[in-house]
């Protein structure tokens, strides 16, 4: 009885011990990361990154195609499924607003895959395939915009005659 | 410390990775990959730009101008759209920079450093357009794939250097060279070595005109790292992705040239018209040489709103690839009827020319202002997207601006 009792009570401890090892190297990290890098996305990432959208006459992520969709605020990336495998595979080279700015029916985009990993160095996307091919047919498809489109005025302003 | 060694060593992206899943908003941060904010710096200060440019990507760095900041005669830094195809170089050496000049069709191969260029040759400055052969994918049906410019891929800036003919004719050109290749210290954007992100070149005809410089100076000052410091191959209205930047090494050819984007759909169209959206053969494509007839209203910037009186003065450039522009026109009634604008000569061959135009309303409402421009061989900008192709490239219909009169 009695030294399954003290196992037992060993046990607690070193788990309760292990959570606050965790915790800590947690909070080190924190600290670490913010000493050096007080500027990191971790911490200033909301504002950051909704200002992005708001100014998007500089620093333009797309805001089309989903009209009560959610955008990823990292990589601007309509939150959908297959997101993460999109992100995972599609963004090592080149960053996500390639892909973003881009829009494809699904054989388009299977066909840029493939050119990609024939001469850009993509690997074999396996049975992630199907899971990109999807996400992307759904979310970045071409939209007519037909011969010419109307002008677009960000602001109209009066100009000093 | 270095940023990126910062991030990527391991113990931190896995503090990265611990705390990412707990605090950013329940999002978990993908392995491997680094938030943008932490990859680079700030755009605008890292190439010294107006922070009105439009950055369509962060890695590869692509930056598109915008009509209205295109209004100087001669293009400054800031308002020049950056298009990569790589990772730029990032240590330069001024100092230990080789220019090889060798190939099949070459009588001798010579190595030249930067001062060795500098003094053994004449220098010549020429203003040069340069236009992303992509310039106005944007608006091609079906989309095109790619960076989606808007019209501001293209500038006309001052060059400095000397001419790629007098460095040929200093290694010496055997009778069968018919194309001449340049490669370049950048990297590709997979970071293997082994492979080259672009290099292209030009037909020796190209190669061996007065224009075509192997420049060390952009506007009288070092080329800046984003055009190519500190050597960069600039041949004049053909498509931009011609002017090889960070060159290292320039190759006579016996052949067409086959380096990376010489070939495929890669800054080709088809050689017969297509339907849109159409699929079409590597075979059936050709390389694209000069660049179409085009032009931008510069100046006002397009929403402007008359509120005085219903006259206004529009200015702007119009450029026409190998061929200059000779007639330069505008309308306010969506092309039923023509106006002329007056025109200045280029400054040199392959400059883009000023028009200028005083455009008056007969009435108060809304107009668009269309400006359209006709080369030296009678060959005008169509109203609407020319001709659909694979990839997106030569849209140069006409551009136009908005302007509301409520006088």
């Amino acid at each position: 009885m009695q030294p399954d009792q003290f196992n037992k009570q060993l046990k607690l401890l070193r788990n309760g011990l292990c959570l606050f090892v965790i915790a800590l190297m947690s909070l080190g990290g924190f600290v670490v990361l913010y000493t050096f890098y007080p500027e990191s996305s971790l911490f200033t990432v909301k504002e950051a990154n909704q200002k992005q959208f708001e100014t998007s006459d500089s620093l333009s992520v797309p805001l089309v195609n989903s009209q009560e969709g959610e955008y990823d605020l990292e990589t601007g990336f309509i939150e959908d499924v297959g997101m993460s495998a999109v992100v995972n595979n599609c963004t090592n080279c080149h960053s996500a607003r390639l892909v973003t700015q881009n829009r494809m029916s699904r054989e388009a985009w299977k066909a840029t895959i493939k050119w990609m990993q024939e001469t850009q160095n993509l690997w074999d996307l396996g049975e992630k395939e199907p899971i990109i091919l999807d996400y992307l047919a759904k979310n970045y498809a071409p939209e007519s915009k037909g011969r010419r489109q109307n002008l677009t005025i960000d602001k109209w302003y009066v100009l000093e005659q | 410390m270095n940023r990126r060694n910062f991030i990527s060593s391991s113990v931190l992206s896995s503090i990265t990775l611990a705390i990412g899943t707990t605090v950013v908003y329940g999002k978990v941060i993908p392995v491997g990959y680094t938030p943008i904010a932490m990859q680079e710096p700030d755009p605008f200060k890292l190439f010294n730009i107006s922070e009105q440019m439009n950055v369509l990507n962060d890695r590869p760095w692509n930056i598109e101008s915008k009509a209205h900041l295109l209004n100087d005669m001669v293009t400054p830094n800031k308002y020049m759209f950056i298009r990569n195809n790589g990772i730029m170089p990032e240590d330069i050496n001024v100092d230990t920079w080789k220019l090889k000049v060798e190939g099949e069709s070459a009588l001798s191969s010579k190595e030249y450093t930067l001062s060795d260029l500098k003094q053994k040759f004449k220098h010549y400055t020429y203003q040069l357009t340069l236009e992303c052969g992509g310039n106005g994918r944007k608006e091609f049906n079906p989309p095109a794939k790619g960076n989606q410019w808007g019209v501001g891929a293209v500038h006309c800036s001052n060059w400095t250097g000397v001419r790629l003919k007098d460095v040929l004719d200093d290694v010496g050109l055997k009778p069968n060279a018919v194309y001449v290749a340049y490669y370049a210290a950048d990297l590709h954007l997979s970071r293997n070595p082994e492979k080259e992100p672009i290099s292209r070149g030009v037909p020796l005809s190209k190669a061996l005109e007065d224009e075509t410089l192997i420049a060390f100076q952009l506007n009288g000052e070092d080329i800046p790292i984003a055009h190519g410091h500190p050597l960069r191959l600039v041949a004049g209205g053909w498509p931009a992705s011609v002017s090889g930047k960070w060159l290292t090494r320039i190759r006579i050819r016996d052949v067409v040239h086959d380096g990376a984007k010489m070939t495929g759909q890669s800054y080709r169209v088809p050689k017969n018209p297509v339907a849109p959206g159409e699929i079409v053969d590597d075979k059936d494509m050709v390389i694209i040489e000069s660049m179409p007839v085009k032009s931008l209203i510069t100046s006002p910037k397009t929403g402007a709103v008359l509120t005085k009186n219903r006259s206004l003065k529009i200015k702007g450039h119009a450029w026409a690839g190998d061929l200059k522009v000779n007639k330069m026109e505008y309308s306010i009634d969506f092309g039923s009827t023509w106006k002329p604008c007056s025109l200045s000569d280029p400054i040199n061959r392959l400059a883009w020319q000023h028009f200028e135009a005083k455009v008056d309303f007969p009435e108060n409402g809304y107009y668009e202002i269309w400006a359209r421009a006709t080369d030296s061989n009678g060959k005008s900008q169509p109203m609407i997207i020319p001709g659909w192709n694979p990839k997106g490239y030569l849209n140069n219909a006409c551009h136009r601006i908005a302007i509301k009169v409520e006088v």
